[in-house]
């Protein structure tokens, strides 16, 4: 979702129920047959008319996944998923070839307009005139992904020029297959995990970014992801590399239909930062939650990790996670390069019979490497939500300092929160601190709220807001407002 | 009956570890549009307790009595719409807000109330400009506006936040409880100017107080006398010297005696 503060507003006329993004799109798929085999994911590469070694690639993942067991300690509990049961490919149908505007089919374009992504870039440039005191928001560029599949890339042409590279990986793997196969699987090996090593032999799409040496990124670059056919898993690849110098900041979104049984979500984001480079990740996780029965909703099983591989290089995460049905995602930093930095900022928000189990890692490799960890979850319903994280020293990282702070707001007296930080030290002169708070929302705060004239969901919203206010200033500017309506969205009918 | 606010036979009882205690017990009190009341009593009295019923704190049960404010049965009233009504409650102890910007608050409310008031709202620029006006006429630090709510406040610097709200919620009714403990001499007379400048044909207050102090600056037109969850005596601004020198024994013996 990139940040438009129309986007709420479009999406609060669409006047469906309390998710408000859970429209279905119809439209001409071209879909797989169910059932995950090697045939499927032949099937999926010669779609793709992707190149031998990529192939060979997937079908190795494909194996490496067939010896891993999905994973069980998180704290999530779910009926098993029959990994036959699902179609691995949707796409919608038309033309190969470069895409552009006028080309995409005109439903999937109004599909985006509703959730108000901006793909038409001549409006975006043009702008609006604007109310007395608000500045003219800097474009953002859009790359929509609709199941599987990238619809259309904006800007593209704005970034060429600075050198920029933001395209569907699909077509990266055409134009720029040395780029691609070097970094590929470079941050989180095909068969890294249960659910990566699924992402690598089926992944459909998503997005590359390549920023070169000594370039900062000229807009904000954003992927918006949309599942919308039925009994289709979504599995795209992210793969972000910037060069020495070089800086990005990149946005993320993501909503689904609502639908009564649940769909999977297997995501893979690898990022790559070289000496004194800077990535910025941002996601606003909106997936389809399940209604209030606990009923439906989307199983984000996601592996997001970034690389600091250069000296001084620096990877920031923030996230706002307030959909799916159950969220297991930690997106991780290794802090190779010499005074390299990590950083993570969480807000996770379940309610009804949500379930989360989100953190980070920071594995600290080099010399002078520093970490911070702000993670606020806020649990409603029957909700649970809980904080894993792990910091790791390794020996050669001395001066490597990690500060964290975990702090949980529990909404009602039927809902969950947990704390599981693991630190694993291994050099004597790091220096690791942990901070973590519990706490309510007071009857106090609520009355003193109401007695000023604030209604109770405006009350919650703003003393939420203020709990998550450390994480939220991290956000770019727009999608901050906008995070902060999700969250009050998020948390309706919480409270008494 | 004074048609602003009258409070009739008003009842209330709360629920402490699992025992109903009965506190207010038959409250009878007016106040007239424009007119400053104050109330004294002992500690215990149900000072506090009248004021949280008043502003519509769901743990208090009211079990008999009305309360009328302005032709609308109060009582039938959610908080915010009391707020919206012209209602305004300076907190004995004001609540913190951790993250919660005080402009932004403030504006939130503001416009909350205006709204529902059918006003229109105040755009960010002007707000800003009014408040920071407000907070300079009370003497408040400029970044008071920039801090969260109440984090980190003095003593002072809160009840001059409460003061702060009043003044730009613009109500037709304030309580304002106990609002002078705990300030030194020059921020009760602060405090106090705060509360006489809002005073109009349009404004009344309901000050509780255990000191005559604060109603030296702030004349009252009634004192009430409150002991036993009842009022037990009323009478002129003159009451407060008298119970400065004597106490409430007497009140509360002729009390006892009727």
């Amino acid at each position: 979702m990139p940040a438009v503060t129309e986007t709420r507003e479009a999406v609060e006329k669409l006047g469906q129920s309390s998710y408000k993004w859970g429209f279905e799109t119809d439209i001409d798929m071209d879909v797989a047959p169910k059932g995950l085999n090697e045939d499927t994911i032949r099937l999926i590469s010669a779609r793709k008319e992707e190149p031998e070694w990529l192939l060979e690639w997937r079908l190795a993942a494909y194996r490496a996944w067939l010896k891993t067991t999905e994973p069980e300690w998180a704290k999530v509990s779910y009926p098993p998923i029959d990994y036959q049961d699902l179609h691995y490919y949707a796409a919608p149908k038309k033309k190969p070839g470069p895409k552009s505007l006028e080309e995409v089919d005109p439903e999937l374009l109004r599909t985006y307009e509703k959730l108000g992504i901006p793909l038409h870039e001549q409006a975006m440039l043009a702008g609006v005139e604007l109310p007395e005191g608000e500045t003219a928001r800097p474009p953002v560029a859009v790359d929509a992904v609709f199941d599987s599949v990238s619809v259309v890339t904006t800007f593209r042409k704005t970034l060429e020029e600075a050198g920029v590279i933001f395209c569907p990986i699909s077509e990266a793997v055409r134009d720029y297959p040395d780029l691609v196969r070097k970094y590929l699987g470079s941050v989180v090996p095909a068969g890294d995990n249960f659910y990566a090593a699924l992402n690598s032999a089926v992944f459909t799409d998503g997005s590359f970014v390549f920023v070169p040496k000594g370039v900062r990124c000229p807009m904000e670059l954003s992927t918006y992801f949309r599942i919308n056919a039925k009994n289709t898993g979504q599995f795209e690849r992210t793969l972000i590399v910037v060069e020495d110098g070089a800086s990005v900041s990149y946005l993320e979104g993501c909503t689904a239909p609502m639908r009564d049984e649940n769909q999977l979500h297997a995501a893979v984001v690898e990022l790559v930062a070289m000496e004194d480079a800077s990535i910025k990740y941002s996601t606003v996780q909106n997936w389809y939650p399940g209604d209030e029965n606990g009923r439906g909703g989307i199983y984000n099983f996601v592996t997001k990790r970034g690389a600091c591989r250069g000296a001084r290089s620096k990877i920031s995460w923030t996230q706002v996670e307030t959909g799916s049905a159950i969220t297991w995602k930690y997106p991780s930093c290794i802090l190779q390069g010499e005074g390299s930095v990590g950083e993570f900022y969480s807000v996770a928000v379940t309610n009804n019979h949500q379930q989360a189990d989100t953190g980070t890692k920071m594995i600290h490799i080099g010399r002078n490497t520093r970490s911070t960890i702000i993670a606020k979850t806020i649990s409603a319903g029957h909700s649970d939500s809980t904080y894993r994280g792990l910091v790791r020293v390794l020996p050669k990282a001395s001066g490597a300092r990690n500060f964290t702070q975990c702090d949980s707001l529990l909404i009602g007296d039927q809902c969950g929160a947990h704390t599981v930080p693991y630190i694993e030290n291994r050099n004597m002169g790091a220096r690791i601190e942990h901070e973590a708070t519990t706490s309510k929302i007071s009857e106090d705060q609520l009355f003193y709220c109401r007695q000023r004239g604030l209604s109770e969901e405006d009350a919650v919203g703003l003393i939420v807001n203020g709990f998550c206010r450390d994480v939220l200033k991290e956000l770019p500017m727009e999608f901050a407002v906008e995070a902060q309506k999700l969250l009050q969205i998020s948390l309706e009918g919480s409270v008494g | 009956m004074t048609q602003f606010l009258d409070i009739s036979g008003l009842c209330a009882r709360i629920d402490a570890d699992g025992q109903e205690k009965e506190i207010l017990k038959g409250v009878d009190l007016s106040i007239p549009p424009g007119e400053v009341h104050a109330i004294m009593g002992p500690n215990g009295s149900g000072k506090s307790t009248l004021s949280y019923v008043l502003a519509g704190r769901e743990d208090y049960e009211v079990t008999a009595g009305t309360v009328n404010f302005q032709g609308k049965d109060l009582l039938e009233m959610e908080p915010e719409e009391r707020a919206a009504a012209g209602l305004f409650l300076a907190f004995q102890s004001p609540i913190e807000l951790p993250g919660v910007n005080n402009a932004n608050f403030l504006r939130t409310a503001v416009n909350a109330v205006r709204r529902a008031r059918g006003k229109d709202e105040l755009d960010a620029v002007t707000f800003l400009k009014t408040a920071r006006a407000a907070a300079k006429e009370l003497s408040m630090a400029p970044d008071m506006l920039k801090r969260n709510v109440n984090v980190g406040f003095s003593g002072g610097e809160k009840k001059r936040n409460e003061v702060l709200q009043m003044t730009l919620l613009e109500p037709s009714f304030a309580i304002l409880d106990e609002t002078d403990s705990g300030l030194d001499v020059d921020a009760l007379r602060i405090v106090a100017e705060g509360v006489n400048r809002l005073r109009s044909p349009s404004f009344s207050a309901l000050v509780i107080t255990h000191h005559q102090r604060l109603l030296d600056y702030l004349v009252p037109d009634r004192i009430h006398v409150m002991a036993k969850g009842r009022i037990i005596h009323s009478g002129g601004p003159e009451l407060a010297q008298q119970i400065d020198r004597e106490g409430y024994t007497r009140f509360l013996a002729e009390a006892e005696a009727a």
